[in-house]
């Protein structure tokens, strides 16, 4: 059964590389937001401040809220790239994170060596990717540019490609930057239902997005991050009103 | 529509095996037990690192006729120029020198062009690091693979030598393997080292390049340890030398000093030792520092 559980959940970037002292000048008199010195007085960033919460089997967040929010932060947090400086985070279940679909993608690779070079970053052996590269090909529908470098591609065209590799496999906990559809309109309906599936099969799902249709289509509860906090959290049309 | 089996995933599911699930917590970081998760992830898929050092190395030479041979014509050309002036210079025989400079220059080129990739094992993938779940493993990984690999492009150039200079590689040449287990061990502990380094403090990368350059010419490479005469001994305090000496002894000098061997296996332990120290404090931060 999967489930996301996190405590106090704190992420905080250091702002290294800034000229720490002129920008400490600046910004910390002015704005004590969310720039704040450590104890090891360096400048950091609070992306997220301090979350509680659960989510259950079964549940479709949508995490709404503006930009800068921590909506993207928060994803990356719970697909293990971000490790907590406080609190405690615990997600069971596989995880298929789509943040950025174009994520490990070589411009000077064919669209085939694509997908094998997808399938060793998610881990998977020679024969797996083997069997699951042929049904990407057809989805992904791009006939013989498949065997072709995809610096030539067209913008559709890539977007087909990463679509199908990113939808290819069925993971418990689904997480999404953005719905994976917006604006590619030839495609659509045959993708539109691929993506369903696997949303719908996925086990929870939670989605950064700005898009009010999309959260109230596919989601149960929505939960409104401001300056990296939660300020609400509830079913959806107690959030979005 | 595809149904994979939820052993396919990314992520944990991948990363590690068992049940897919990450606990992270502040307060309890565990921070050994994970580094040596990301290790051994690592390690395991060393195929995709494999995958990795090829594209780098096709992507570098795409286009070009001879691709990594280059590096090894750039070697001999360098060698034979070197070589003439040099013998001269230090008044040895050519063909007791030439070979000796080979193997030398091709050792050290492994050397300082790991060092330099190194520096940036980890910002150079900050586009992966940031988007997906990986062990940090596999990018060390990557820049190791991908520096033997192009190593292995001089392989015909010391056949060329030995046959050139009439030399025969006599039983020290069993304990290359040996050498090259250390060379590799190092390797891969310093580019995780410096590529940590490198990508908190940025200012790693410059000093590390003009360390690399005195060190050419503090190391015996152009020159032998025995021109220093009676202090000759004093090259065993170069890490570069001792370390290098485990690679170039079983080539051409019969299996190399056996000093040089227990101080080689010395500074090997030293490097993983500290390296592996830094690795599992400060894991957890590389994707904030690149």
């Amino acid at each position: 059964m999967a489930n996301i559980s996190a405590e106090g959940l704190t992420i905080e970037f250091p702002l290294y590389h800034a000229g720490a002292r002129s920008l400490k000048k600046r910004v910390l008199a002015a704005t004590p937001l969310r720039l704040r010195t450590d104890n090891a007085n360096r400048i950091v960033v609070s992306a997220l401040r301090d979350l509680t919460f659960s989510i259950e089997h079964g549940e479709r967040v949508a995490l709404v809220g503006p930009n800068g929010a921590g909506k993207t932060t928060l994803l990356r947090a719970l697909a293990g790239i971000y490790e907590p400086v406080g609190g405690k985070l615990a997600v069971e279940g596989t995880i298929g994170s789509l943040i950025d679909t174009s994520a490990g993608m070589d411009i000077d690779s064919t669209g085939r060596e694509n997908i094998r070079l997808n399938g060793l970053y998610r881990g998977m052996t020679e024969p797996q990717i083997e069997a699951l590269s042929e049904e990407i090909v057809a989805f992904a529908g791009l006939g013989e540019f498949i065997d072709v470098p995809i610096r030539t591609y067209s913008a559709g065209m890539g977007v087909r490609l990463s679509f199908a590799l990113a939808t290819a496999m069925q993971p418990q906990v689904l997480l999404m930057d953005e719905w994976l559809l917006a604006g590619d309109a030839e495609f659509l309906e045959r993708a539109k239902a691929r993506l369903e599936h696997v949303v719908t099969n996925a086990e929870i799902l939670v989605i950064a997005t700005h898009d009010t249709k999309i959260v109230r289509t596919w989601c149960t509860r929505a939960i409104r991050l401001e300056g990296g906090r939660i300020t609400a959290d509830g079913d959806v049309d107690s959030i979005l009103g | 529509m595809s149904e994979g089996p939820s052993d396919q995933m990314h992520g944990p599911a991948a990363f590690g095996q068992g049940p897919a699930a990450i606990v992270l917590d502040a307060a309890n970081p565990r921070r050994r037990a994970r580094a040596l998760d990301d290790l051994a992830g690592g390690f395991r898929r060393w195929r995709l690192a494999r995958a990795l050092a090829w594209l780098d190395i096709r992507n570098r030479y795409r286009g070009s006729v001879l691709g990594p041979f280059w590096l090894s014509l750039s070697t001999a050309v360098m060698l034979v120029g070197l070589g003439i002036l040099y013998s001269a210079l230090l008044r040895v025989q050519v063909g007791e020198y030439l070979p000796f400079l080979g193997i030398s220059l091709i050792c050290w080129n492994m050397i300082a062009q790991t060092v330099g990739e190194g520096c940036v094992a980890f910002t150079g993938a900050e586009g992966t690091i940031r988007q997906m779940r990986l062990p940090y493993t596999t990018h060390v990984l990557r820049v190791v693979m991908r520096n033997a690999i192009v190593t292995a492009h001089n392989l015909p150039l010391i056949v060329l030598i030995f046959l050139i200079f009439g030399l025969t590689p006599d039983w020290g040449l069993l304990l290359l393997p040996v050498g090259l287990l250390i060379l590799g061990i190092n390797a891969f502990a310093v580019t995780m080292l410096l590529g940590m380094l490198c990508a908190r403090f940025r200012d790693v990368g410059q000093i590390v390049g003009s360390v690399m350059q005195i060190a050419f010419f503090m190391t015996p490479i152009i020159w032998k340890p025995e021109s220093l005469k009676e202090n000759a001994w004093i090259v065993m305090l170069n890490p570069f030398y001792v370390i290098m000496e485990t690679v170039r002894g079983p080539i051409i000098e019969g299996g190399g000093a056996p000093l040089a061997w227990a101080l080689a296996l010395l500074v090997t332990a030293l490097v993983v030792a500290f390296s592996f120290a830094f690795f599992v404090r400060f894991r957890a931060r590389i994707a904030f520092w690149v």
